[in-house]
């Protein structure tokens, strides 16, 4: 590949994918994504003039189930999972978003 | 098992119900058979103890009686249990117990199964050899220096060092069958949409599926039609009736057309394994199959299309882990911002960035029609190729990978060579379609080599019957591992 990725474009990619990279991962990334994409263009090569897009193999259109109302799990055991719970009030606390 | 006879689920679902053995004993056996081992081999990340000794108990109190009744089951850890940790091997979710089972889960209790615990994995399912596991690497049994294969290692370890007879796995890109091929075992992965992924920890939503790792063709049908069928809590899973599979294996395969992709197996198949791919050609010829030179001719691009398209999807799928309402949430941010992305980076390890780096790369403004949208197309060229083909023939059979299992080590540092070792496997899961590997024999070094059968859509129960002619004519299952 003639056209290589750059350390500013891995740095573009980690944001847009919320990563907060290392230096060492910064570099590792930039050669081995590289590396990964150059392989990748040869589907560049393949004529795909009015194929249409796969996205999904189903063959039928997905089923619908019946829309009977179901309790959901408890609150309480969801909770539990979660690093910084507040049980009482039944929230998930994070770092302050408005100062 | 230890004891010899009992190493199968038949032989140990009849020793149950015959009275010969009890379900608590049974348990009892691969619970000591894992401490003692298992330290070494690493196919294990959580054991259930308690819970595996009490359901024993119910079986053996006569309260289950279904097709796995008494038979200890290995779970891969991206399957969902209530009450029992589930990681899929990331630090991401290091202690995460999920508050309720994944429907395979619900099949299996039903039908009788003790679950002894969770298998080792590559983190989230991706890699080809447990090395990207945060738990460390699984060892495997048949040469400890050597990877069981992956993402499905630790299930595969599971069954080949004869702790559990059967566990699930489950297969984006070959991640159930080329550890199969690597232990010695029987691996399927089930058509698109035949079994339910609710409670699978997602990878890729257009790829993923669970199947089973077993011993025999036979025990591979029977955890089929367990976990088979129509879900109302995955809009995936298909309405497309679940045939009797077990009844389908009448070793009858005269007159089925096997077609080989004659190009593909020059993609650098290693000679010993390219002859005992053609020697299993040759047996299923003498049992009255036809063989068909064909041809697959955009499979040289099933890799790139396939590694395009599931790690866009994987890019998206692990969005979800933002430390906020489960899994690892970094201890040094002061902004909502900082906390996503420092408890991302501390949580994932390095495969799984580098797939979420490469997904989001090919989605993002200015690379999605150059990458992503082009890769779908091919994706469609490849579906297409199999549709053609199966006008001409009923099975498809190649080398379920390239080489034997390699040594631990050897390729971690090299993510694009880890790849290329999947060029035989990621098609079916592009295309939909089932596959299946069955052990076809042993390198000169005592390494199990598999041949892969692929089938039309939903045609499990033809593949089944093929794969199970084949292992009791050739009788390689018979063999297990001397460590």
């Amino acid at each position: 590949m003639s056209q290589s990725l750059t350390r500013e474009d891995v740095l573009r990619i980690a944001e847009l994918a919320s990563l907060e990279l290392t230096e060492t991962e910064v570099e590792t990334f930039t050669r081995q994504l590289a590396d990964i994409l150059a392989y990748a263009r040869q589907v560049q090569e393949i004529d795909t003039t009015g194929v249409p897009p796969t996205s999904h193999v189903l063959g039928a259109t997905p089923l619908d189930r019946a829309d009977d109302p179901r309790p959901s799990l408890p609150r309480d055991e969801i909770l539990k999972s979660a690093p910084d719970p507040s049980m009482d009030a039944g929230l998930f606390r994070v770092p302050r978003v408005i100062g | 098992m230890s004891q010899p006879g009992l190493s199968t689920i038949v032989q140990i679902r009849d020793a149950v119900a015959a009275g010969d053995a009890s379900a608590v004993e049974i348990c009892r056996t691969a619970l000591a058979a894992i401490e003692a081992r298992d330290p070494d081999l690493h196919a294990f990340t959580t054991i259930d103890r308690e819970q595996a000794l009490a359901r024993a108990a119910d079986v053996d109190a006569g309260h289950d009686r279904g097709p796995l009744a008494g038979v200890p089951i290995g779970l891969k850890d991206n399957i969902c249990t209530r009450g029992l940790p589930t990681t899929a091997s990331s630090k991401v979710l290091a202690g995460y117990t999920p508050p309720y089972d994944a429907t395979v889960v619900e099949r299996l209790l039903r039908a009788g199964a003790v679950i002894v615990g969770k298998t080792n994995c590559d983190e989230f399912a991706m890699g080809s050899s447990t090395e990207n596991s945060a738990l460390g690497p699984s060892r495997n049994p048949w040469d400890r220096e050597r990877t069981p294969g992956g993402s499905s290692g630790g299930s595969a370890v599971a069954v080949a060092a004869g702790f559990v007879p059967a566990a699930l796995g489950s297969d984006t890109g070959g991640s159930i069958r080329q550890p199969a091929a690597f232990c010695g075992l029987v691996g399927l992965k089930p058509t698109y949409g035949r079994v339910s992924r609710y409670g699978l920890i997602a990878f890729a939503s257009s790829l993923d599926q669970i199947g089973p790792l077993t011993h025999t063709v036979l025990d591979a049908a029977i955890c089929a039609s367990v976990i088979s069928g129509a879900d109302p809590a995955d809009a995936t899973a298909a309405a497309e009736p679940v045939p009797d599979y077990v009844a389908a294996l009448t070793r009858d395969v005269k007159g089925l057309r096997i077609g080989v992709p004659a190009g593909l197996l020059e993609e650098g198949v290693e000679p010993e394994l390219a002859s005992l791919f053609q020697a299993a050609l040759e047996r299923l010829r003498d049992l009255g199959a036809t063989i068909h030179s064909m041809d697959l001719p955009h499979a040289g691009a099933a890799i790139p299309v396939y590694y395009l398209v599931a790690t866009a999807e994987a890019s998206s799928n692990l969005a979800r882990y933002d430390g906020v309402r489960y899994g690892h949430r970094t201890g040094r941010a002061d902004s909502l911002r900082a906390m996503y992305n420092r408890s991302r980076d501390e949580g994932f390890g390095a495969e799984v960035k580098r797939r979420i780096m490469l997904g989001t790369y090919v989605l993002s403004a200015g690379y999605y029609d150059e990458y992503y949208r082009k890769a779908q197309q091919v994706r469609t060229l490849i579906r297409g190729d199999y549709d053609t083909a199966f006008a001409e023939v009923d099975v498809i059979a190649m080398p379920t990978t390239p080489t034997a299992a390699f040594r631990l080590g050897e390729k971690v540092d090299d993510p694009l060579q880890m790849y290329l070792a999947d060029v035989f496997t990621v098609s079916a899961n592009l295309s939909g379609l089932p596959a299946l590997s069955v052990p076809c024999g042993f390198t000169g070094t005592n390494l199990p080599v598999g041949l892969q059968l692929t089938g039309r859509m939903f045609d499990e129960a033809g593949l089944l019957r093929a794969g199970h002619a084949y292992e009791r004519d050739a009788g390689w299952w018979q063999r297990s591992p001397s460590a």
